[in-house]
């Protein structure tokens, strides 16, 4: 199980990586669901088979495939290839990549003062919807409502003159 | 069982953040943004379950819930403006909606 949680890490780092090295926008997609499948692997090791089973489907199968049909929608060929290649020089990548490296450093020095083994358990979905229905049925209403919001502000903004 | 160190599951949240952040600041495709701040938010999520890990607790859990219905809300509303600013300008570089510089 430990070992599971280093190799899925490992990969969801590289996968990541190469994420925002693509130049083509359909390979950077597929590695970010090789990435988000590779989360959903940590959750389910972490001891939360209901994230990791919400990760894979929500996350790697519904958002992602709803970029897939606006990359279908946008039709962007080798033109953009080029493009993409031109804007990816060192230069732009050298003071952004520092300034996160910056902030990745600070995150590390806070977190390596934490010392604390977890051993996972499981908490299944009996005690998560146990709580969702019952002390957090209002975060529920206000979800719905931010999902609705969203569905006619997207229809609004797609929507042919 | 074996045991895993929490600082481990947070120091990978913070990389995956931080590479969702340079993806942010480096890319000129609009789509690529996007995708990068779903990085950061999926980050965020981890980030969420680590520390339910830690306590045992289903509210870490609750929260990648909010967390995932947010990156669903706001998926759809970026994927319409993008579609929205493709139809108006052709192209998917950020630069070009730089008209409200004084």
């Amino acid at each position: 199980m430990i070992a599971l949680f280093y190799i899925a890490g490992a990969i969801a780092v590289i996968a990541t990586v190469a994420v925002i090295l693509q130049t083509n926008i359909v390979h950077g997609l597929l590695y970010l669901i090789l990435s988000l499948l590779a989360v959903a692997v940590i959750f389910y090791v972490l001891g939360a088979p209901f994230a990791a089973v919400l990760e894979a489907i929500v996350y790697a199968g519904a958002i992602m495939v709803l970029f897939l049909f606006v990359i279908m929608m946008l039709n962007l060929g080798q033109h953009t290839r080029d493009q993409e290649r031109d804007w990816l020089s060192p230069r732009g990548w050298i003071a952004p990549s520092i300034m996160a490296a910056i902030l990745l450093g600070q995150l590390l020095t806070v977190l390596s003062s934490i010392d604390y083994d977890l051993v996972p358990e499981q908490v299944g979905v009996m005690e998560v919807s146990a709580l969702l229905f019952g002390p957090y049925v209002l975060a529920v209403e206000l979800a719905s409502i931010l999902l609705l919001a969203g569905l006619v502000a997207a229809y609004h903004l797609a929507k042919t003159k | 069982m074996e045991s895993i160190p929490v600082e481990h599951g947070l120091i990978l949240a913070a990389i995956l953040f931080s590479i969702g952040l340079i993806g942010v600041l480096t890319r000129r495709n609009i789509v690529f943004v996007l995708m990068s701040l779903e990085i950061m938010l999926n980050a965020g999520g981890l980030a969420f379950i680590v520390g339910a890990a830690r306590w045992g607790h289903a509210e870490g859990q609750i929260m990648f819930l909010m967390i995932i219905t947010l990156a669903a809300a706001e998926v759809a509303v970026g994927l319409g403006l993008i579609i929205q600013m493709f139809r108006r300008y052709k192209t998917v570089d950020i630069n070009v909606l730089s008209e409200m510089k004084g």
